[in-house]
């Protein structure tokens, strides 16, 4: 059973057909990376996935199950990084894992919340509110609280906005660090680091998958090349 | 995790929020206080008037007063898309308004705690023979303000005249709350039978009711994208 299977979705908002069916089918413990130009939809796609939106047609399944009949705790099972922060500025980092280890009824939400901070550095600052944090430091606190409940289908979209070199290098590690034990879906514009991280790769333009390719070879360049002759620039 | 618990710490993360900023109550408070200052100002009401007065300015500052925090409500949720993040939960949608709902109301509460004694001083009205029916029929009418404009509130986050919506269908629809509100506040500070209050208590608990329950089951919808 597939941890994320997408068929024929179809989503419009009035008259913009952002996905025009999309399938996609993604194992468990498997890493897949979306490419597109800006409003591709993968944005829209990713929101389908975590249950946030509904398709207008089509179907999706979370380790077979249909999130429209059991989506609170299918919700459980998906961890989201947005390229919004899904913080809250004036609670401290602590206090926003703790409430989100909470919220997902975790037994004992304070030392969860403890350890995910150690785990993406942030012990130190762990007391001060999220308004005083640097970009790269909100950004490994988002995954922290993406993390915080342990979910096996991990969705991230665009996670290396506003990152700076280091920051960036730190977050690849860390999802590194990841693959094989999760299912990981990532939305990114940086080929390099998108084919680094994943197993496969999907282009996504104008809604609908344009390519789909198993990623043994790491081949950045062809990757590159076929994303310029789907998106239609020069390569 | 049981509901209960999770409306729980939806309202410690709201309360905490706001005992850091204070920006909602402080609003709140101080245009519920500039307005009866304003009313003590405009009526200079005599002691026969004070009483069939009173009800009126109440209500009318209170219904002004929960707009502003109204419309603060879901701000904080709407800048860093959180409100996304809340229903990323393995809970109800429901909860959430829930969570909301109580926030709002204990603010409503805060403010009216500090607007009653000051109104009352102002029209020379004493509340303490009839305070207990009166926290009652406040109570019923707040839940009842609060009720259908937390799920306006969250309706309205996502547009760019939410302040200018949210009073717009917010008072149309909380008419019934605000008249039978003055009524049986009137009825009650007058000292009449509770025969005489029961029908505007009846239709403030159906009120109530109503709006809470279809808050609840609406909320998934009017918060999805």
């Amino acid at each position: 059973m597939p941890a994320l299977a997408l068929r024929e979705i179809t989503k419009s908002f009035g008259p913009v057909r952002a996905l025009r069916g999309v399938s996609l089918t993604v194992r468990r413990g498997e890493a897949l990376a979306v490419f597109g130009p800006n409003g591709a939809g993968k944005t829209t796609l990713l929101k389908i996935a975590a249950t946030l939106m509904r398709p207008t047609t089509g179907q999706v399944l979370l380790f077979g199950a249909d999130p429209c009949d059991q989506a609170p705790h299918l919700r459980r099972l998906i961890g989201l990084v947005s390229h919004h922060s899904y913080l809250y500025p004036g609670l401290t980092g602590y206090e926003n894992l703790l409430f989100t280890a909470q919220m997902y009824g975790l037994p004992d939400a304070a030392a969860r919340a403890r350890s995910m901070l150690a785990a993406v550095g942030l012990t130190e600052r762990s007391g001060d509110p999220v308004r005083t944090y640097s970009r790269g430091m909100t950004q490994r606190l988002s995954i922290a609280r993406a993390l915080v409940h342990d979910p096996p289908l991990l969705l991230l979209d665009e996670p290396y906005t506003g990152l700076d070199r280091q920051a960036s290098v730190a977050l690849t590690d860390l999802l590194l660090a990841m693959r094989g034990s999760r299912t990981i879906v990532l939305t990114t514009h940086s080929i390099e680091q998108g084919v680094a991280l994943s197993d496969r790769v999907a282009i996504l333009v104008d809604g609908v998958v344009a390519y789909e390719a198993e990623n043994g070879a790491r081949d950045v360049e062809t990757v590159e090349r076929v994303y310029a002759r789907c998106v239609g620039v020069p390569a | 995790m049981s509901a209960l618990a999770a409306v729980r710490h939806l309202l410690w993360k709201d309360l905490v929020l706001e005992w850091r900023t204070r920006e909602i109550l402080t609003a709140m408070t101080i245009f519920a206080m500039l307005v009866a200052v304003v009313f003590n100002f405009a009526f200079s009401p005599s002691p026969a008037d004070a009483l069939r007065l009173l009800p009126g300015m109440l209500w009318v500052t209170l219904a002004f007063a929960s707009t502003l925090g109204l419309s603060r409500s879901f701000v904080l949720e709407r800048d860093h898309q959180c409100l996304e993040a809340l229903r990323l939960f393995p809970v109800e949608p429901g909860l959430i308004y829930a969570g909301k709902l109580l926030s709002n109301l204990l603010y409503l509460l805060v403010v009216e705690a500090l607007l009653l004694p000051a109104l009352a001083a102002i029209a020379g009205v004493a509340l303490l023979p009839t305070l207990g029916r009166l926290l009652g029929v406040l109570l019923l009418g707040s839940v009842g303000l609060v009720a259908v404009g937390t799920l306006l509130s969250a309706m309205s986050v996502h547009t760019r005249i939410r302040e200018v919506l949210l009073p717009v269908l917010l008072f149309p629809l909380a008419t019934p709350v605000l008249i039978n509100g003055v009524r049986a506040t009137l009825g009650v500070l007058a000292g009449r039978p509770w025969g005489d209050v029961l029908p505007g208590v009846r239709l403030l608990i159906a009120f109530d009711v109503i709006f809470v329950v279809v808050g609840y089951l609406v909320f998934e919808y009017v918060v999805e994208e």
